[in-house]
């Protein structure tokens, strides 16, 4: 059994730590200052349009919001199901999700048309909206892990933190169900409807949070020159296997299911073969590039100890989970609705036609400001309290 | 011949008590059930009205499908520049060819002002609403530009505004980063009730036509009602179970 890890802040002051954060502020500043510029210009110096209302922002949001989630595995693991092995890493999977909700809600208030009515937002609900619980379910997720790692870093409360672990898990896994369903509810859609997306989400989760885990793990090591055993990172890697496969199921089932009857063929088509950028983000940087290159990475039998294969494979899930995304979000909006089935339909207002959209620069800025921001606290936060372990030897068994 | 318990008189301070009650309660539920009956009566007396507009799309030419476009922007004040992917339309020119045939024919598309409205549904704040006559709006006080509504609705019907915007009119307040669509002339329903005309009918039914006809869809003897009962008419979507106010001829 392993022994009580000793934790300890990352102590480094190299020029490459600071360098690292000065760069990681600058482009989250840069990030917020695009944001106030399109809140004074309006919504017409993005790539947004009045037919693909949501962009680039909600893409980067989406991902950091779904990584959250994700990112609480290793603290469910070592809580909840009791997982030794896991316990070391438990407070920072706690740190690294709160963070990343702070990114993705950043991106999201600043993208809306009024974000001056954050009061508004806050006070007025809707109880019928998605929109509204999820308002309600991302606030609660960021108080609730934060007690649960103060439970964790408190000695005299750890018999709480299982509880605390219990709900902290039920709740992100409504969480990410509420985050599928805000695309799973909307019936008027092709390319939604289908309460497929709510468990396909939670699956994202998992290997979207795993993906961003295991890069700054390694990265907050090698800063501060701790030690880190392989058999931890095979661990990992075999985790990061098992929720690509997840992913790439849903992904088969999902579009398996709309091909069948042939009301969605021309949805699929589009998707899959006429879609242009959007059938090759979901073809070669979705399939091939996010699930089965880092399928190969992470079960190829020589690469098993290689470090760098591991990072290769988490980078191209990231990848591959932002063209995953965008095919969701921006492909599913591009295809247009279907109101006068049996016509050709034309109109000034795209009616019939596949909707245009190239993101402009000021949304890019927007949704890197906000990943950098999350990443910004979680490399903050491991320098202020004791989070990382000192060190991840080979446990003795 | 009484029995035991007939003979027994009741304790003065138990009938008092009883008396006291009584007529506590009396007091108390009257003015209720007053009010219940009264507010009963002018229900049944004077249903609310759903408001409705029947298009009848064999009457109306490409022109008048214009016609209304026009007469909806000089109402309310937006404009849309040709080839605006960002511009509001609240109402647009919708062209219909038959593949087989090649028969082509136009007609106005605007908010259906659904029963059920999806856009209502979705929206956070409770921006989205449905007044009690079925004229589905945005309250621009509360809308937090969100896009949700767009995202939800089967009609694309609803505009965000992307621009600073200029010479507002009093009918329409309006506002950039918030969400608009067709008022079915909602100041005009409320200045003229079941008189009232909507911009766009008034532009087409000139001369004596009637190729847009407003009216009670609650009401069995309102022209809306009667034409719908002759003729029929045609709920676009229909499967989605939204029972949209808003019915199309000649589909």
């Amino acid at each position: 059994m392993a022994a009580t890890p000793r934790y300890a802040e990352i102590r480094t002051s190299t020029a490459r730590y600071w360098g690292l954060l000065i760069l990681l502020a600058l482009i989250a500043v840069i990030g917020f200052a695009a944001a106030h510029h399109m809140d004074v210009e309006g919504h017409h110096i993005t790539g947004m349009n009045n037919q693909v209302v949501w962009g680039l922002p909600h893409v980067f949001a989406i991902f950091l919001i779904v990584a959250a989630s994700g990112a609480l595995n290793l603290a469910s693991l070592a809580s909840v199901f009791q997982r030794a092995e896991y316990k070391p890493l438990a407070r920072f999977s706690a740190v690294l999700s709160i963070a990343l909700l702070v990114g993705g809600l950043a991106i999201l208030l600043l993208d809306l048309g009024r974000p001056d009515r954050l009061i508004v937002a806050m006070t007025h609900y809707n109880f019928k909206s998605i929109f509204a619980w999820n308002i309600i379910l991302y606030s609660g997720f960021v108080v609730i892990v934060v007690a649960y790692l103060w439970l964790m870093m408190e000695r005299r409360m750890h018999r709480w933190s299982r509880p605390a672990g219990m709900f902290a898990l039920a709740w992100r896994l409504t969480l990410t169900t509420g985050t599928g369903s805000i695309f799973g509810f909307l019936v008027a859609r092709e390319a939604y409807d289908s309460a497929l997306l709510a468990p396909m989400f939670i699956v994202m989760s998992f290997a979207f949070g795993l993906a961003v885990f295991i890069l700054l793990l390694l990265l907050s090591f090698r800063l501060d020159r701790r030690e880190l055993d392989g058999a931890h990172l095979l661990r990992l890697r075999k985790l990061l296997g098992l929720f690509c496969t997840g992913v790439l199921y849903f992904v088969v089932v999902f579009h398996l299911t709309k091909l069948y009857g042939s009301q969605n063929h021309d949805f699929e088509r589009f998707i899959l073969v006429e879609g242009g950028v959007y059938t090759v983000l979901f073809w070669f940087f979705q399939i091939g590039l996010g699930s089965l290159l880092p399928l190969w990475l992470v079960y190829a039998p020589r690469l098993q100890n290689s470090v760098a294969s591991l990072v290769l494979a988490s980078l191209l899930v990231i990848l591959g989970a932002f063209a995953q995304l965008y095919v969701i979000i921006i492909g599913g909006q591009a295809f247009p609705l279907n109101i006068f089935p049996g016509y050709i339909v034309d109109s000034s207002f795209s009616d019939g036609a596949v909707n245009t959209y190239s993101p402009s620069l000021w949304e890019f800025l927007l949704g890197c400001g906000g990943f950098t921001c999350a990443l910004l606290i979680a490399l903050l936060v491991i320098r202020i309290l004791p989070i990382m372990p000192e060190k991840l030897p080979r446990e003795i068994d | 011949m009484k029995t035991e318990l007939e003979r027994v008189e009741p304790r003065p301070a138990r009938r008092r008590f009883l008396q006291g009650a009584a007529a506590l309660a009396s007091t108390l539920i009257a003015p209720g059930v007053l009010l219940y009956i009264s507010s009963h009566a002018t229900e049944t007396a004077t249903k609310s009205p759903r408001w409705g507009l029947l298009i009848d799309t064999n009457a109306m030419s490409e022109a008048d499908v214009d016609a209304c476009v026009q007469a909806c922007k000089r109402e309310h004040g937006w404009q849309s520049r040709a080839g605006s992917k960002t511009d509001a339309q609240w109402i647009r020119k919708v062209g219909l060819s038959d593949p087989q045939s090649g028969h082509r024919r136009f007609l106005p598309m605007m908010c259906q002002h659904c029963e059920n409205p999806p856009c209502v549904d979705v929206c956070p704040t409770g921006a989205s609403f449905k007044r009690a006559d079925g004229i589905v709006l945005v309250n621009r006080h509360i809308c937090i530009g969100c896009r949700y509504c767009m995202m939800a609705c089967p009609y694309k019907a609803r505009s965000f505004i992307h621009e600073p915007l200029q010479d507002q009119l009093p009918v329409a307040p309006r506002g950039k980063g918030t969400v608009e669509s067709c008022t079915l002339c909602v100041h005009r329903i409320d200045r003229d009730g079941a008189d009232a005309v909507p911009a766009c009918a008034e532009a087409v039914n000139q001369g004596g036509r009637s190729a847009i006809v407003f009216g009670d869809l609650n009401d069995s003897d309102s022209e809306i009602v009667k034409r719908l009962r002759k003729h029929g008419g045609t709920k676009l979507r229909a499967d989605m179970g939204l029972n949209p106010a808003l019915r199309y001829q000649g589909l």
